[in-house]
C-alpha cells in the first residue's frame, strides 16, 4: 500500500516518464488486439502502415505542440492557433494560385509569406498579453473569434484547391522513403531545442513561468520573452498550417485546424508540462501529440464511432488535471492511508 | 473593567511551515473584557497565532478553547459563528462592492426572500458613525482611501452581533491620529462590554495608551506576557528585539577594524529619492568597503527604501548617481550592469525560482546580465555553482538540486551567491537572516563583514536590531516612512539606536 | 441618505450604458438603411434566434463575474438538446418528464466540473475543456447521426406563437429567456449567493477571510451554470426540433465575447445581466444586417465580433486603470 501511494507520488512528480507509459500502454493495446497496426510495407520506396500514419497525420499537431510548450511554460496559453493555421492555409494557398501546375508566386516566397503572417498574428497576441496586460485566454480569444474570419474572407469563403504539385511536398511527400513532414517536425524540434536551450531564453520562460515576481527582481524583461513566445508560438502555428493545407491540397477558412487549440494544449499537459508554468519538455509534448494521435488511430481500427475519441480525450485530461493536483494526490494519499490504518 | 475570566485559552501552540516553525509552543490567553496587545517583530509569530485562532492555518500541536469548550475552527467562517470577529492586516474587503455591502455581507436581513438593501444601508450608516466616518455607503469601496477602507473593514467586524473576541491586526497602520483615537473609543466601550481584543500594532505608544497586558513573541517564541503598566517603553522594544548570546566576538573585533578605515570612497549617491504613499525623499551616500545599516521597525520604510534604490520600485522623485552617471531611476537590470544586487526580504516569493536548481537560481542574474545570446556554457555554469556551493557552504546534495527542497538557510546563502556570481560592487540585504538558524545566521554575519572587507559596498537590513548594530559601520535610522538620523562610528550602539526607535512617542508628547 | 450624483451612476454603468447604445445606434442605423428593417418583428426575431445563446450566457455570467471561465456551454447546448431528443423519440420518455431529466443531468455535470474546480484546484479552463470533450463525446456516443425530434409536445412548443403589439410574434423561448434572466437578476443582486458571487470574483482571499461560503458558493455557480445550459439546450431543441453532435459548434467562445461585450470584465467582480443580454444581441444585429444586405459575407460577423471584443477589453483596461490611479490619488492626499 505504501509503495503503491508512493508511486502514485511519483507518478505526479515526473510526468514525462508517465506520458512515455501510457504511450506504450496504447502501443501495446494495439500489439495485442491488432497485430497489423505495427505492419510496415514498403510501396514505391514508401513506408506505410499505421506507425507511419501516426507520424504523418501528428506531423501538424507535434508542431503546434513545441510552440504551445512555450506559451503554457510562460504561464499562459494560445487559443488561437486554430484559427492562425487556417490563416495561414488561406495566404499560401491565395497566393499561389488556382492554376492547374503553375503559381503565381515563386513556393518559397508564399510559404515565407504565410508563415510571416502566422508570426504576426503570434506577435499580436504577444502584445495584447504583455505590453497591454489581457489575460492570455482572453487575449487569444479575440483572435480566435476574428481569426477564422480572416481565412474565410481571404478564401472568399470557399474551400480553395491547390493544382500546383511542388506545394504538396510538405504534407504528403516522401524523401528517403520517410514523410517530408517527420522531417520538417524534427527541424522545428532541433531549432526549437537550440533556441532554448543554448540561448538563455529557455531559461527565462521557466522562470517567468514559476516565479515571475523573482524573476523581475533578477532582472528579466518578462514583456520581451513573452512577446517572443507567443510569436513563436504563431510561427509553429503556421507550419502546421503549411503541412495541413498542403495535404488535403486545399485551403478550408471554416474548418482547417479545427479542434487543434485544445489538442495542442491537451498535448503539453500530456506532455509533462504544468499548464500553469514552469519546467518545459518538448520532447514530452512531443510524446503528448503522439499519444493523441495513436488514440485516434486506434479508436479508428476499433470501429468505434471515430467521434467518440472526444469523450477518451476527456477522460483523459480529466486524469492528468487530477494527477498534477496537490490536493488529489493528497486525498488519495490519506485515502491509501487510512484503508493501510484499518486493516492493521 | 478587566475582569479575570479568561475568554479565550491557547496552549503550547505549535505551527511549522516549510523549513520554518513559524510558532513553537505559544501560550497565550485572552480575558474578558481586556485589550491584549500582541508585540514582535516581523516573522515574529504573531499573524501566525491570528491564522490559528481564527482557522486559516491548522497548528500542528495545541489546543485552543473558547469559554472553557474545545474548539477546532477550521475555517474564518467556522471562526466567526463561534464568536471570534477578526479584522486581519491590510484591508481583507472587497474593492467591487459598496461599502455597505462590504459591511453587511454574509449576515445580511432577508425580507420575502430579497435581501433588505435599506437595511443595510442604514446599519452600516450607523456602524460608521460610531467610528465618527460618514461616508456614501453606497459607493464602491475602491472610490476610498486606505484609511477609509480599514474603518468600513473595522465597522465590519463590529457587525456581527454575538462577538466574543475581537482580533484587530495592525488597524491603525493607515489611520491618522484622530481616526485612531476614535478607534480607541470604540475598542473602550466593546472592553466595557466583556468582549476581549487582541490589539496587534506596532507603534508603542498605542500599546501604552490602551492595552491591558502586552505579549511578546519573537521567532515563533513567547518571549512573555506583561501587565502593560509594570513594563518599560525600553524593555519592551528590548524584549521584541531581542539579544542573541552567539560566539560572535570575532565579529565585533573584524568591524572594528573595518571602522578604523579613513578613507571612503562614495559608490553611489541618493539625493532626495521618494515615491509618494511609499517613502518620503531622502538623501544617502552609499560608500565602498562600508556596511551600511538600515534600522527600523516593521513598516517604517526599510524595504521600500531598499526597492527604489534597486529599481524594483520606480521613485517619483529625486536622483541617484552611480559610475559617474546620474539615473532618475534604475531597473533591475540596469542595475545588475551597474554591479548592484539585492537580496530580496521575502525569500519565496522575490527571491527563490523554486522550481529550477541550485545551480540555476545561481546563474540566472549572470545570465541575465550577460544577455539573451551570451549563454554560459553548462560546464562553466557547474563551475560556478560548484565554487560557491563550496565557499558559502550551502548545504545540497547536489547543484542540480530542485531550490525549493533546500532549508531556508541554504536558500538565503543560494540567492547570496546569485548576487556574488555577479560580481556585485554593491549588495543590499534586505532581512538576509530572518527565519534562520542561529549557525547559519553568524555565518551570514561574517560573510556580509568581509564582503565589505574586500571592498565591496553592503546595505544591511534586518529586524533584528542587535544584529545590524553589530554589522554595520553606518546606519540609516527610519520611522513612519522617512529617514529620521543617520548614525556613525560609536554612535552606532543599540542605546541610540532604539532612542531614537522609541523616541517617536516621547517627542509627539513634548 | 444622500442622493447618488448622475455623473457617477454613468461612471458605475458606462460600460453597460455603451453596450446599450451601440446596440441602440446599430438597429436605427441598419433600420435607416435597410428597407423593413426597422420593425417590431426584426427586434423580435433576434430574440428569437438568439434566446438559448442568452440563457447559456447568463449562466456564464456568474462563473465570469466570480471570477472563473467555462469553455463547454456549446458542446453542453448540443448534448442536452441530443438528450431531450433521444429520450422523447427513442425512449419515447414523457417530454415533462425528460425536461426534467435534462435539467438534472446539467445541474449534475455543471456541479462535478465546479467541485473538480474548487476542491482540486484545477485550473477552470483546463477542466471545462475537458468538459467540452466529454459532451461532444457523449453526443455521438448517444448517436452519430442527427436525431429529429417528433414528440407532439415539442413541435407544439416549437411552433407556438404568442402574438403581441398586433402581428408581431414571440416563441415561448422568448418567454422562458424572460424568466431565466429575471430570476438570475433576482439570484445576482437580491440574494445572499449572488452578493457572494461578486465579492468572489472581487478578491477570493478576501472573500475567504470574511468568513464567506467560499468553496460552496464557487461549486454552486458552476450547477447554476449547468442548469442554464441544460435549459439552453432545451429551448434549442425548441428552436431546431433535432438533436445533432455537431450542433453549436464553437458557441462557446462567442458567448464569452458576447458577455465581455455586454460589459462584464474577465477578470470578474462585476457585470450585469442585462448587459449580457443587449451583448448576444449585437451579434445578433451583426448577423441580421449580414442577412439584410445581401451583398456582404457571413465570416464579416466574425471579424467584427472579434473587433468589437477587443475593444470593449481595451476600454474595461484603460478604465480599472483610471479607477485604480484615482484610488491611490486619494491614497496619497491622505498620507501628505
Amino acid at each position: 500500500m505504501k509503495k503503491l501511494n508512493s508511486i502514485i507520488q511519483k507518478l505526479g512528480s515526473n510526468r514525462l516518464a508517465w506520458s512515455m507509459f501510457a504511450l506504450a500502454a496504447i502501443l501495446l493495446f494495439n500489439l495485442i488486439v491488432y497485430p497489423e497496426f505495427f505492419k510496415i510495407t514498403i510501396l514505391d520506396g514508401h513506408l506505410y502502415g499505421s506507425l507511419v500514419d501516426i507520424f504523418r497525420n501528428g506531423a501538424p499537431l507535434m508542431v503546434l505542440a513545441i510552440g504551445m510548450t512555450l506559451v503554457v511554460a510562460t504561464g499562459g496559453v494560445d487559443l488561437s492557433v486554430g484559427p492562425v493555421i487556417a490563416v495561414t492555409g488561406a495566404v499560401a494557398t491565395s497566393l499561389i494560385g488556382l492554376e492547374y501546375g503553375s503559381t503565381n508566386t515563386p513556393l518559397f516566397l508564399a510559404v515565407a509569406l504565410a508563415l510571416g503572417v502566422a508570426a504576426l498574428c503570434g506577435f499580436w497576441n504577444g502584445i495584447l498579453v504583455s505590453r497591454i496586460g489581457i489575460q492570455p485566454i482572453v487575449a487569444t480569444l479575440i483572435l480566435y473569434v476574428a481569426g477564422r474570419g480572416v481565412a474565410q474572407m481571404i478564401t472568399n469563403g470557399k474551400i480553395m484547391r491547390i493544382f500546383y504539385e511542388p506545394y504538396f511536398v510538405f504534407g504528403s511527400g516522401y524523401f528517403l522513403s520517410l514523410p517530408v513532414s517527420l522531417y520538417i517536425v524534427l527541424l522545428v524540434y532541433i531549432v526549437a531545442w537550440l533556441f532554448t536551450r543554448r540561448t538563455s531564453f529557455g531559461l527565462y520562460v521557466e522562470s517567468i513561468g514559476i516565479n515571475s515576481e523573482a524573476s523581475r527582481f533578477t532582472g528579466i524583461n518578462e514583456k520581451n520573452v513573452k512577446l517572443l513566445a507567443y510569436t513563436l508560438c504563431g510561427l509553429c502555428a503556421g507550419i502546421a498550417g503549411i503541412i495541413i493545407s498542403s495535404n488535403v491540397k486545399s485551403a478550408d477558412g471554416n474548418n482547417a485546424g479545427l479542434w487543434y487549440e485544445l489538442d495542442a494544449i491537451l498535448s503539453v499537459a500530456l506532455g509533462g508540462t504544468s499548464l500553469s508554468g514552469g519546467r518545459f519538455s518538448f520532447a514530452g509534448s512531443i510524446i503528448g501529440a503522439l499519444i493523441i494521435q495513436s488514440l485516434t488511430t486506434t479508436i479508428y481500427s476499433t470501429g468505434v464511432p471515430p467521434q467518440v475519441i472526444m469523450l477518451v480525450k476527456a477522460l483523459v485530461v480529466f486524469l492528468v488535471s487530477l494527477l498534477q493536483s496537490e490536493n488529489f494526490r493528497k486525498m488519495i494519499g490519506s485515502l491509501l492511508n487510512s484503508r493501510k490504518g484499518a486493516i492493521q | 473593567m478587566v475582569n479575570d475570566r479568561v475568554l479565550l485559552q491557547m496552549s503550547n501552540i505549535s505551527k511549522m511551515f516549510p523549513g520554518v516553525k513559524a510558532l513553537s509552543n505559544v501560550d497565550f490567553d485572552l480575558r474578558a473584557g481586556e485589550i491584549h496587545a500582541l508585540m514582535g517583530e516581523n516573522g515574529a509569530g504573531k499573524s501566525t497565532l491570528i491564522k490559528v485562532i481564527t482557522g486559516v492555518d491548522k497548528p500542528e500541536l495545541g489546543e485552543i478553547t473558547l469559554e472553557g469548550n474545545i474548539i477546532h475552527p477550521a475555517s474564518p467562517r467556522d471562526a466567526q459563528k463561534l464568536g471570534i470577529s477578526t479584522v486581519f492586516q491590510e484591508v481583507n474587503l472587497c474593492p467591487n462592492l459598496s461599502v455597505a455591502e462590504n459591511i453587511s455581507i454574509g449576515h445580511e436581513t432577508i425580507r420575502y426572500g430579497f435581501i433588505n438593501s435599506s437595511d443595510a444601508k442604514a446599519k452600516a450608516k450607523q456602524l460608521l458613525k460610531q467610528l465618527d466616518v460618514d461616508i456614501d455607503v453606497t459607493r464602491t469601496l475602491a472610490d476610498y482611501s486606505v484609511s477609509i477602507q480599514q474603518m468600513v473593514a473595522i465597522a465590519r467586524a463590529l457587525n456581527i452581533d454575538k462577538t466574543k473576541v475581537l482580533i484587530l491586526d495592525e488597524p491603525t497602520s493607515s489611520l491618522d491620529a484622530y481616526e485612531v483615537r476614535k478607534l480607541f473609543d470604540v475598542m473602550l466601550k466593546l472592553k466595557k462590554n466583556g468582549i476581549g481584543i487582541i490589539f496587534i500594532t506596532h507603534f508603542i505608544d498605542q500599546v501604552y495608551e490602551v492595552a491591558d497586558r502586552i505579549t511578546v513573541l519573537r521567532q515563533g517564541k513567547l518571549i512573555g506576557t506583561y501587565e502593560t503598566n509594570t513594563l518599560p517603553r525600553l524593555k519592551l522594544v528590548y524584549s521584541m528585539i531581542g539579544k542573541e548570546l552567539e560566539n560572535l566576538d570575532s565579529l565585533s573585533k573584524m568591524k572594528g577594524e573595518l571602522t578604523k578605515r579613513t578613507e571612503v570612497e562614495p559608490f553611489m549617491q541618493v539625493k532626495a529619492l521618494g515615491s509618494k504613499g511609499s517613502i518620503q525623499p531622502f538623501d544617502l551616500e552609499i560608500n565602498k568597503g562600508e556596511v551600511l545599516g538600515f534600522g527600523g521597525l516593521l513598516g517604517s520604510g526599510r524595504s521600500e527604501a531598499a526597492h527604489l534604490i534597486f529599481g524594483v520600485d520606480i521613485p517619483d522623485s529625486g536622483t541617484l548617481t552611480v559610475n559617474k552617471k546620474e539615473y532618475r531611476h534604475l531597473s533591475p537590470l540596469k542595475s545588475i550592469l551597474n554591479g548592484i544586487g539585492l537580496c530580496p526580504e521575502d525569500r519565496k516569493t522575490e527571491g527563490i525560482i523554486s522550481d529550477l536548481t541550485v545551480r540555476e537560481n545561481i546563474v540566472i542574474a549572470l545570465q541575465v546580465g550577460q544577455g539573451w545570446f551570451q549563454y554560459i556554457p553548462m560546464k562553466k555554469q557547474y563551475e560556478i555553482a560548484d565554487k560557491f556551493i563550496q565557499s558559502l557552504n550551502i548545504n545540497t546534495p547536489s547543484p542540480d538540486q530542485l531550490i525549493k527542497n533546500l532549508s531556508g538557510g541554504n536558500q538565503q546563502k543560494v540567492i547570496l551567491a546569485r548576487w556574488l556570481a555577479t560580481h556585485v560592487k554593491f549588495l543590499i540585504l534586505d532581512e538576509p537572516t530572518r527565519g534562520i538558524d542561529i549557525g547559519t545566521k553568524a555565518e551570514i554575519q561574517k560573510m556580509v563583514i568581509s564582503l565589505a572587507e574586500e571592498g565591496k559596498a553592503i546595505v544591511f537590513i534586518s529586524s533584528e536590531l542587535d544584529e545590524v548594530v553589530r554589522c554595520s559601520n553606518r546606519m540609516m535610522i527610519m520611522r513612519d516612512h522617512q529617514k529620521v538620523a543617520e548614525l556613525e562610528g560609536d554612535k552606532v550602539n543599540l542605546e541610540e539606536v532604539m532612542q531614537i526607535i522609541a523616541g517617536r512617542s516621547e517627542l509627539e508628547k513634548a | 441618505m444622500r442622493a447618488a450624483s448622475p455623473l457617477r451612476l454613468i461612471r458605475k454603468y458606462l460600460s453597460i450604458i455603451a453596450t446599450i447604445l451601440l446596440f441602440v445606434l446599430a438597429f436605427v442605423a441598419a433600420s435607416l438603411k435597410y428597407k423593413g428593417f426597422g420593425t417590431l418583428q426584426v427586434f423580435f426575431n433576434m430574440l428569437i434566434d438568439n434566446s438559448f445563446i442568452i440563457i447559456s450566457a447568463v449562466g456564464v455570467t456568474f462563473v465570469i463575474i466570480s471570477g472563473n471561465i467555462d469553455l463547454s456551454m456549446g458542446a453542453m447546448i448540443a448534448f442536452t438538446s441530443m438528450l431531450a431528443a433521444a429520450l422523447t423519440e427513442n425512449l419515447h420518455v414523457n417530454p415533462l418528464l425528460t425536461i426534467a431529466i435534462v435539467i438534472a443531468v446539467g445541474a449534475l455535470i455543471g456541479t462535478a466540473l465546479g467541485a473538480i474546480i474548487t476542491f482540486f484546484k484545477v485550473p477552470p479552463f483546463i477542466a471545462t475543456l475537458a468538459g467540452m470533450f466529454m459532451a461532444r463525446g457523449l453526443c455521438f456516443l448517444i448517436s452519430i447521426e442527427a436525431i429529429s425530434i417528433n414528440d407532439p409536445f415539442f413541435r407544439a412548443v416549437s411552433l407556438y406563437r404568442i402574438h403581441l403589439f398586433g402581428k408581431a410574434f414571440i416563441s415561448i423561448n422568448v418567454v422562458i429567456m424572460l424568466v431565466v434572466v429575471l430570476a438570475a437578476i433576482y439570484l445576482a443582486h437580491f440574494t445572499r449567493f449572488g452578493r457572494t458571487v461578486y465579492a468572489i470574483g472581487g478578491n477570493e482571499q478576501s472573500a475567504m477571510l470574511m468568513g464567506l461560503p467560499v468553496n460552496r458558493t464557487k461549486v454552486l455557480v458552476y450547477t447554476l451554470n449547468g442548469i442554464c445550459s441544460a435549459v439552453a439546450g432545451i429551448t434549442y431543441a425548441f428552436y431546431m426540433l433535432s438533436g445533432y453532435g455537431l450542433n453549436a459548434n464553437g458557441f462557446e467562445l462567442d458567448i464569452i465575447s458576447s458577455v465581455v461585450i455586454g460589459g462584464t470584465p474577465l477578470s470578474g467582480g462585476s457585470g450585469y445581466l442585462v448587459g449580457t443580454v443587449f451583448g448576444v444581441l449585437i451579434q445578433g444585429i451583426i448577423q441580421n444586417v449580414i442577412a439584410f444586405n445581401g451583398t456582404l459575407n457571413s465570416w464579416w460577423t466574425r471579424i467584427i465580433v472579434g473587433l468589437l471584443t477587443l475593444m470593449f477589453i481595451v476600454m474595461q483596461r484603460a478604465f480599472s486603470a483610471i479607477k485604480r490611479k484615482g484610488s491611490t490619488s486619494t491614497f496619497e492626499m491622505k498620507s501628505e
